[in-house]
């Protein structure tokens, strides 16, 4: 146990060393969704009209959930990388558990993705944007986008073991996870949008995560009237919607971790 | 749990034990009915072509691959049953070099050395001997993406060294390498040699297998299909090839025949050309005089090596181009 703990530090430590070497491999956690926050705030906040309150309260929960949506592309390349290198064979073959890998990996873009929702936090906060619900309520908010992340970085690290290589995982996951984040309430209010995009928007998952940290932060969610009914139960549903993607994905990650790595 | 960093082997266990290994993939056997007995402290040279199951065997004994058939022991320990305690037997350097492109040299060395449970300093200390070992000091702090093909293989014998394991296995050590770093790594797998390590490298080179291996194992198509020392292989295979090329194909028979004084073995002809297992100590200039006295018309006399398309050849009567289609 206390070697399955030191080998995870080890590897842990070969991602931030990965991260010295190439710092732009921060950028989608740190200047992407501060970007994002500026843009969105300043260029829509003047348009989009939000019928209980202001368009920056809206925006963060938003923007926090695409984030950490499009945060399966990092954890997919590193894992795609290696698996092309060959390096998994260097380790495979050294007196170390495979999973002591793989637990040292997560943790490592657990830290990214921790670092990216402080990002965003503290550039919401500077734009105007404030957490109006209570302590404990903000709490689960942050808890409920870290346990998010957690799916996210699974589906990932899943995708990164199924791709054939860490460009066909760039396309997959930005054909994937494009659509699914502008095709939600992250950016406008799904009432907005017209029947058919409604209905979608309606329906998708990352509609109901947004409506969840929004509800947990006492931001308006300018709920379209008769939403859907997942829609309408936002915090309860996220939880599901999480515990269903962790259901999937790490068993599948794991499967796929195992049939890559043993021959 | 394997807490040492102490590697020791099974008191007096062979290097490395095979019995009936094989490995299929879907509906081909990569490797078949494999037998080994490496004493500790030998070399073996598992000699063949690309798809021959050399690749296949290292990864087996190295515990990346399960057998689907048969038995293997690694410094005594079972590669299925206990396959942590085999790993902390093995070092491993594959042909392709497995070391991490976005660390520096020492950084890569001190990573496996922690995963080998070396002490932070022991890592630090065992990272810089062997850069110094295998003439690395001066690129230690470089990132090793920067790095030439001769020192990332160089790199990567270094992190097979880390534990000082017993025993090592090499897949293809020399391939890609230049004349000059090639005869290093000899020099070097020679040292490790001397200092008692038991070594399995492969290789498609029969020179490469000679200069190293106490015994070799030729593979074709996953089954063995010879064994010996390399001096008894080499008596069966023949030293040199001598290749004549002629004007005219009516030539070939009296060029054969011409070249029957030195031939040291069966010869062969393909298109214009003849090549004839020679004789050690063959002067080039009497193969020409008795060519020039048969008036052959010669257009070119080449003498070589015999390469492992020879041996193939002469060991399994096989035609080596129609295997090379195959």
């Amino acid at each position: 146990m206390i070697t399955y703990v030191s080998d995870t530090l080890v590897f842990a430590r070969r991602s931030l060393a990965h991260v010295r070497q190439i710092p732009e491999k921060l950028i989608d956690v740190t200047l992407q969704p501060l970007m994002f926050v500026l843009l969105f705030a300043y260029v829509f906040g003047g348009v989009i009209a939000i019928p209980d309150g202001s368009y920056r309260e809206y925006l963060i929960g938003g923007i926090l959930v695409q984030t950490i949506a499009f945060g399966i592309m990092g954890p997919a390349n590193s894992m795609a990388t290696d698996l092309t290198e060959g390096i998994v064979d260097r380790f495979r073959s050294l007196p170390t558990s495979p999973f002591a890998f793989l637990s040292g990996f997560m943790l490592a873009e657990l830290a990214a993705a921790t670092l990216a929702v402080a990002v965003m936090t503290v550039s919401g906060l500077i734009v105007g944007w404030r957490i109006e619900s209570s302590l404990g309520s903000a709490v689960a908010g942050f808890g409920l986008l870290m346990l998010f992340a957690f799916a996210m970085l699974w589906l990932g690290t899943l995708l990164g073991l199924t791709a054939r290589s860490p460009d066909a995982v760039m396309g997959i996951g930005f054909l994937v996870v494009f659509p699914l984040t502008f095709l939600s309430n992250a950016f406008v209010p799904a009432g907005g949008l017209p029947d058919g995009l409604q209905a979608i928007a309606e329906w998708n998952p990352i509609s109901v995560m947004v409506a969840a940290v929004r509800t947990l932060f006492g931001n308006p969610t300018a709920l379209p009237p008769g939403a859907a009914w997942p829609l309408a139960h936002p915090v309860p549903m996220a939880l599901v919607w999480c515990g269903v993607i962790l259901a999937i994905a790490v068993p599948a990650a794991l499967w796929r971790f195992r049939a890559r790595t043993t021959g | 749990m394997y807490e040492s960093t102490v590697l020791s082997t099974k008191k007096g266990a062979p290097g490395v034990v095979t019995e009936g290994l094989g490995k299929r993939y879907d509906d081909l056997w990569a490797l078949r009915d494999l037998d080994l007995e490496v004493p500790a402290g030998a070399v073996l040279g598992l000699l063949g072509h690309n798809g021959a199951g050399k690749t296949t065997a290292i990864r087996i004994l190295s515990t990346l691959a399960r057998p689907t058939t048969g038995r293997a022991w690694v410094a005594g320990f079972d590669v299925s049953e206990h396959p942590r305690e085999v790993r902390a037997s093995l070092g491993l350097a594959g042909q392709y070099a497995t070391v991490d492109g976005l660390m520096s040299a020492r950084a890569n060395l001190e990573m496996v050395g922690r995963l080998y449970h070396l002490p932070r300093a022991e890592a630090k200390r065992r990272a810089d001997e062997l850069l110094e070992r295998l003439g690395l000091t001066e690129a230690a702090d470089r990132l090793v993406r920067t790095f030439s093909g001769g020192m990332r293989r160089r790199l990567d014998l270094a992190a097979s060294l880390v534990a000082r394991p017993p025993v090592l296995f090499l897949d293809e050590p020399t391939t890609g390498l230049d004349p000059q770093s090639r005869n290093d790594l000899w020099d070097l797998l020679r040292e490790l040699v001397a200092e008692g390590a038991t070594l399995v490298l492969t290789t498609q080179y029969l020179e490469e297998a000679d200069r190293l291996a106490d015994g070799i194992v030729v593979l074709d198509r996953g089954r063995v299909a010879a064994t010996g020392s390399p001096s008894e292989l080499k008596a069966r295979v023949g030293g040199e090839r001598l290749e004549v090329t002629v004007g005219d194909t009516e030539h070939l028979a009296p060029a054969v025949s011409a070249l029957g004084t030195f031939a040291d073995g069966p010869s062969d002809a393909d298109g214009l050309r003849v090549t004839i297992p020679v004789r050690a100590g063959t002067r080039l200039m009497e193969v020409a005089r008795a060519l020039d006295g048969a008036h052959v018309d010669v257009t070119d006399v080449h003498r070589r090596e015999a390469t492992l398309d020879d041996v193939f050849l002469t060991l399994t009567g096989a035609d080596a181009a129609s295997r090379k289609a195959a």
